[in-house]
């Protein structure tokens, strides 16, 4: 009995997989075959890379690629300047009104920047950054999540450590980054890479703040390509989603166990 | 010496502001200050190119709950909340509990699971815009194999909303699933053996042992569940832009079109600032119930 219920159950989770992973695998087939052949699902049908061609010459991708790299890395070294400074500044110095101060930055965890769109143009137009990628980045950069994970990693680190470098000569600034940057790195790097494939896929803010292909990013660029206006058909939108997906979807693949190890660090607590 | 722990004392609070200076200056400019300014500036007229803006006090507001559009988009985001929340938590728990057991093709299950989750928003709906479109849909094609009719799961409002409900689904039950994952590897082996030499059964183990330990997890991903059900609305451009007649319009589509289509300001600040004072006490009830119970974590 226990090992019919087992059969049952492998089969509820492959079936369950298969299920979940064939949006994607619909896209891939189409995104290879022209438009007919994708849609009566003939597998003898022959591939082609005429979507990708046709896809690739209807949008400045490149630039757009290159605008999402530029602005995950704007936000990163923005959020890692800003995180580590508080982060460091909640868990190891004393300071009248810093429990008070980390409750306003907890807040923020719930004011979410998605919803003060409206507010956070009229900022962004009157700091002359609309339309530029510093612009899309900056709300993002004052992290709560991020102060709040860095708090926590610096707060591991042993006091001896602190004291011995104290000992040695090392003012604050010292210690910051002679000790405790390098002893937090595993946390850094998951921030990282949940910063980076956050913002990578981010669309909603670079939407209202960008206004031209000089700082579109992918996603922006992706669904004006691929709006109904255009009259773009199904295999051609599937090869610009699967060229704009891809980067982040191969470094996934080959790095899935740091990627999930990443995910559940930066989730637990 | 007390002059001396003063200094030191004085010190540490200089040093911990200029610390903090950065972090203080961006969540002022981009998080408390737009709060505030969007308070006030729900409580003006719009300015238009014959009347000034002027102080209407609540005005705003009745005026949203006078419009039927403000209810439809209400009903539809409860709707929306109160489906993906407890369906995408299912989910993901079961994914867990089946990625966690020695079952075949374990590595590609777990990939397969939370694949969704790295792609963006924006992608996903095209992904699954080849499944809904009518008559080419996969969708369809399934339903035509079975002698079903074409259905426009998009274009029509019965089915419009639901149809972006299982987007979100999709997009979001694979990575709660990795918090399930992490919280199943806490438990001691020891629990199972004992409820093995107990005879009790699996169910009985996961029912009685298992879920009940997941609770802090549950509850976390509750909050972020719920969180998403007002943030994840990127698809929305992509299938439906909340149509038909609105049937699948959510609030922060709603917000941004109010602003950005309508030029609305004020009308789009008085939501905002309804969708802040439900965060708000989702943040309560969070920081205060919640993290109380949950603290056998």
């Amino acid at each position: 009995m226990s090992g019919f219920s087992k059969h049952i159950e492998s089969f509820g989770a492959l079936l369950l997989a298969v299920i979940w992973i064939s949006p994607l695998v619909f896209a891939f087939w189409a995104a290879f075959h022209s438009t007919s052949d994708a849609v009566n699902f003939n597998i003898t049908s022959p591939w082609t890379l005429d979507n990708f061609r046709t896809a690739w010459e209807g949008a400045p991708w490149l630039r757009y690629f290159l605008n999402t790299f530029l602005l995950v890395t704007v936000i990163l070294i923005g959020q890692f300047f800003v995180t580590t400074l508080a982060g460091f500044a909640f868990a190891q110095v004393q300071f009248p009104g810093r429990d008070f101060v980390f409750i306003l930055v907890l807040m923020q965890l719930f004011i979410l920047p998605e919803v003060l769109i409206v507010e956070n143009y009229a900022m962004v137009s009157r700091l002359g950054l609309f339309d530029t990628i510093l612009g899309v980045g900056m709300p993002y950069m004052a992290s709560a999540f991020g102060i709040f994970l860095m708090r926590q990693a610096f707060k591991g680190v042993p006091i001896e450590l602190h004291e011995a470098a104290r000992v040695e000569g090392c003012g604050w600034f010292g210690i910051l980054w002679r000790v405790y940057v390098p002893l937090a790195r595993p946390t850094y790097l998951a921030y990282a890479l949940v910063s980076v494939s956050t913002h990578w896929n981010n669309f909603l803010w670079p939407l209202i703040v960008t206004n031209s292909p000089d700082t579109r990013p992918l996603t922006v660029g992706l669904s004006i390509f691929g709006a109904p206006e255009n009259g773009v058909d199904i295999s051609v939108i599937s090869a610009a989603t699967m060229m704009s997906v891809a980067p982040l979807l191969i470094a996934f693949l080959v790095f899935q166990r740091q990627f999930v190890q990443a995910f559940l660090r930066a989730g637990i607590k | 010496m007390a002059e001396h722990v003063n200094i030191e004392r004085r010190r540490q609070a200089i040093y911990g502001w200029i610390l903090l200076s950065p972090a203080a200056i961006l969540l002022t400019t981009f998080a408390f200050y737009p709060s505030l300014a969007t308070l006030w500036s729900s409580l003006f007229s719009r300015e238009t190119r014959r009347r000034p803006s002027e102080f209407v006090g609540g005005e705003n507001y009745t005026d949203l709950f006078a419009d039927p559009t403000f209810w439809k988009v209400v009903v539809n985001n409860l709707i929306y909340a109160g489906a993906t929340i407890p369906i995408s938590i299912a989910i993901a728990l079961s994914m867990a509990l089946w990625a966690n057991s020695k079952i075949p093709a374990r590595g590609f299950v777990r990939t397969a699971y939370f694949t969704p989750t790295v792609l963006p928003m924006i992608a996903a709906a095209n992904l699954w815009l080849f499944f809904y479109t009518p008559g080419l849909g996969v969708l369809d094609q399934i339903g035509s194999l079975f002698g079903l009719p074409s259905i426009n799961w998009l274009g029509q409002p019965e089915t419009a909303l639901w149809a972006v409900i299982i987007v979100t689904i999709w997009k979001e039950a694979g990575f709660f699933m990795i918090f399930y994952l992490a919280a199943l590897q806490t438990i001691p082996e020891d629990l199972k053996e004992a409820a093995d030499i107990e005879g009790a059964s699996r169910w009985t183990y996961t029912r009685r042992i298992v879920l009940p330990l997941l609770m802090p997890t549950t509850l976390f991903i509750m909050v972020n569940a719920l969180i998403n059900s007002v943030k994840l609305i990127d698809h929305l451009f992509i299938l439906t832009k909340g149509g038909p007649n609105d049937a699948s319009k959510l609030i922060l589509y709603y917000i941004w079109e109010m602003a950005f289509a309508f030029f609305d300001a004020p009308h789009a600040a008085a939501m905002t600032i309804l969708v802040l004072v439900v965060l708000g006490v989702v943040a309560g009830v969070k920081f205060t119930i919640l993290d109380k119970r949950t603290h056998y974590q």
